[in-house]
């Protein structure tokens, strides 16, 4: 019966139309980075932080925004921990749009650290608060996603792999410009080659070329993405610590009451 | 009550015997926590409490959610992000949460498949498989229905295919799923009216897991060999039995205490492995996401729904039978529904006199093929529609069915079961016999 099943089966193709699966997506490599918060006990390196907070600040705030951000986290531990005076001074940099000026009709005022980063001022630009939790890297073997163990889910990787695969080939598709990028699913994405090397110059003298600056933005969007990275994966260890060791008094526990139970016979042993 | 034998409570203290005349709340603990259980339960036994465990950390970590939660389709992921970022602890209530989903899942399937293997649900257990598969039923529509309150683009879509599944009922159906969506399509409406069923569903379970306890406590537990309880007398039932309270107890906390240290691994290290990352991205009505895929939990469900495609020659006949009214989407909903509906009749189709899978040679065999199976419409459900996931799919839809119409009917007519064990106590002390042995006469010692 099961042989007649697969021969009837052997042209299915599209399904019940309410499962809008769309054709497989494109088998595009994402090569691993070895970043600093990788693994249980990684951490976010403070000065990569703040240099991808510089990388997006001068190059992809042009047209992306962060909007569930707020530029006080900037100060928090754990993230590029600026000090106080610093998140101020970068927040009344930027306006925002308050309401309850001019008699609320509203008006722009320079940003206090208790608002959100800007959104995205080009309307096609994703917001980038959440792109590295937006993107898997690894899918791998066979769509099981048993690698993702091993490398992680690959997000902050997928931004690096997208800010160095352009092959510089555009085209033009229905008005627009595209552009080739080889970790693109479609291979052809619609935002210009953002970076080149040498974009920006760090205060530390922390190398610039490409594919550096390409990593600490990337880390920049990991901690965006995920601020409490470094309290959450205390909190782990610390469950699991209490946990294997009330695990390990609950053994002996259970041990010791079966004893009489399981094994009668050694009742007589004066140990007990 | 019918049941084993055992000893009842009975109060002493003056205190104890004016409250147990007025409301007799600390017989009903007492019976409860001493309730005779099968002294040779293995591991797969552990599960309940997991369960129990499970529901218990979701409706109190949900209920501090809901405290920070706005559901609302403008403000919902917004709010979902301010919990993860500015409420004290709120990455890990929401990780929990999200992650105590996947565990309650993990726990149901070994649930399942336990009683599956050892006839849990054979006579005289009926009522408690089907209350059990009212639960799971239920936690399905729950999982469902919080997936959708983040309000990312998984949320959306998969609300949107989930009801669509509804549509496709004939006559009735597009009634239905606008009456379910409370409007046209996926909205500001079904997001609130999901989030009210969301907090109501839980505690609709609560009082089942009751009804569940409440119906195995009065059969009393299955145990590894299937062998009943002698309850000719207590102090027979008593050399089978021990009381639930500290012995199980006792065993059932350590192994929750392992799997919950794995649990916390899982939240700590990688919260969002089990997730889907498209639901990071804000729903958008406008854009269809390439690969709807539901969480894992569902897939192989999902995969029967999607195995009985046009060209399927059981949907062509049916398709011809009833004049096109079963089309090959409906085909597939009945399928899943249907999925569902043949292992709640197990009890019924499975005709073999042996409860336990133990002692039932050919049977083992086709239960860890219905375990393996169940795995590859996991797999399968979360791949492409394309070939050969299409065949493969069909295969295994197909086998899902087969075990329960055709092989566990048959199963109990031709095959020849092993000799089983007399009594509980004989199969527990075979198993922790003395090496050097002759010491079978001590068995229990007096408490």
């Amino acid at each position: 019966m099961l042989k007649h099943l697969a021969t009837a089966a052997i042209l299915a193709l599209a399904l019940p139309s309410g499962a809008a699966l769309a054709a497989e997506e494109g088998g595009h490599h994402i090569e691993n980075v070895d970043f600093s918060f990788d693994g249980p006990f990684g951490s976010y390196d403070r000065n990569q932080l703040q240099r991808g907070l510089q990388v997006y600040t001068q190059v992809c705030s042009a047209c992306h925004g962060l909007q569930y951000l707020t530029y006080r986290a900037l100060g928090e531990e754990g993230g590029p921990d600026l000090p106080e005076d610093q998140v101020r001074a970068y927040a009344a940099g930027f306006e925002v749009f308050d309401q309850s000026l001019a008699d609320g009709a509203g008006d722009f005022r320079p940003a206090t650290p208790t608002d959100h980063f800007n959104k995205s001022s080009l309307a096609n630009a994703p917001d980038l608060t959440l792109m590295a939790k937006a993107r898997a890297g690894f899918h791998g073997p066979y769509g099981l996603g048993i690698n993702q163990f091993f490398k992680g889910i690959g997000g902050p990787e997928y931004i690096h792999a997208i800010l160095t695969s352009y092959t510089g080939e555009t085209r033009e598709q229905a008005g627009t410009t595209l552009y080739e990028n080889t970790a693109f699913p479609s291979g052809w994405i619609a935002m210009p080659q953002p970076l080149y090397g040498e974009d920006v110059e760090f205060a530390d003298g922390a190398p610039n070329d490409l594919d550096s600056i390409s990593t600490d933005v990337s880390a920049f969007l990991m901690w965006t993405a995920e601020p409490k990275l470094m309290a959450r994966k205390q909190a782990g260890f610390v469950g699991v610590m209490m946990l294997a060791l009330l695990a390990a008094l609950l053994y002996f526990t259970n041990k010791r009451i079966w004893a009489p139970v399981k094994h009668p016979e050694r009742r007589q042993t004066p140990a007990e | 009550m019918a049941g084993i034998p055992h000893d009842h409570y009975e109060p002493k203290t003056g205190g104890e015997k004016w409250l147990y005349k007025r409301l007799p709340v600390a017989g009903l603990l007492y019976d409860t926590l001493m309730i005779p259980t099968p002294k040779n339960l293995n591991w797969m036994w552990i599960w309940g409490i997991v369960l129990t465990f499970c529901l218990a950390l979701q409706i109190v970590t949900g209920i501090v959610l809901v405290m920070h939660y706005t559901p609302d389709t403008s403000l919902a992921f917004a709010s979902v992000e301010h919990i993860m970022r500015n409420v004290n602890g709120g990455f890990m209530l929401r990780y929990m949460h999200a992650n105590g989903a996947s565990l309650f899942f993990v726990a149901v399937y070994a649930h399942i498949f336990r009683g599956l293997y050892y006839g849990s649900y054979k006579e005289p257990r009926e009522i408690t498989w089907i209350i059990g598969i009212l639960i799971y039923l239920l936690m399905m529509g729950t999982a469902f229905m919080g997936y959708v309150l983040p309000w990312g683009q998984m949320s959306f879509w998969g609300a949107t295919v989930i009801t669509g599944l509804f549509g496709a009922i004939p006559f009735i159906g597009p009634e239905l799923q606008t009456w379910l969506l409370g409007g046209p399509a996926v909205d500001n409406y079904t997001l609130t009216r999901f989030f009210s069923l969301h907090y109501l569903m839980p505690f609709i379970i609560a009082g089942l897991v009751i009804v569940h306890i409440w119906a195995f406590h009065t059969t009393g537990n299955n145990n590894p060999t299937g062998v009943e309880v002698r309850r000719t007398s207590r102090a027979e039932a008593e050399k089978d039995t021990l009381p639930f309270w500290p012995y199980f107890v006792m065993k059932d906390l350590f192994a929750l205490a392992v799997i919950l240290a794995v649990f916390f691994a899982v939240v700590g290290f990688m919260p969002n492995y089990l997730g889907h990352p498209d639901n990071y991205i804000p729903a958008n009505p406008l854009a269809t996401p390439a690969h709807i895929v539901p969480e894992w939990y569902f897939l192989p469900f999902y995969a029967i729904l999607r195995a009985f495609t046009a060209d399927v020659w059981v949907v062509q006949i049916a398709s011809f039978v009833t004049g096109g009214i079963i089309d090959a989407k409906f085909f597939g909903v009945l399928a899943m529904f249907g999925s569902i509906i043949v292992m709640a009749l197990a009890p019924w189709l499975d005709t073999s006199s042996v409860r336990s899978g133990r002692y039932r040679p050919m049977f083992k065999w086709w239960f860890a093929l219905l375990v393996f199976d169940f795995m590859v419409l996991m797999w399968v459900g979360s791949q492409p529609t394309t070939e050969p996931y299409a065949t493969i799919s069909l295969i295994a839809a197909a086998y899902w069915f087969a075990y329960f119409l055709v092989i566990l009917p048959l199963l109990g007519v031709i095959e020849k079961p092993l000799p089983q064990p007399a009594t509980i106590e004989e199969d527990f002390n075979a198993h922790y016999a003395p090496k050097t042995g002759g010491s079978k006469t001590l068995v229990n010692p007096a408490e």
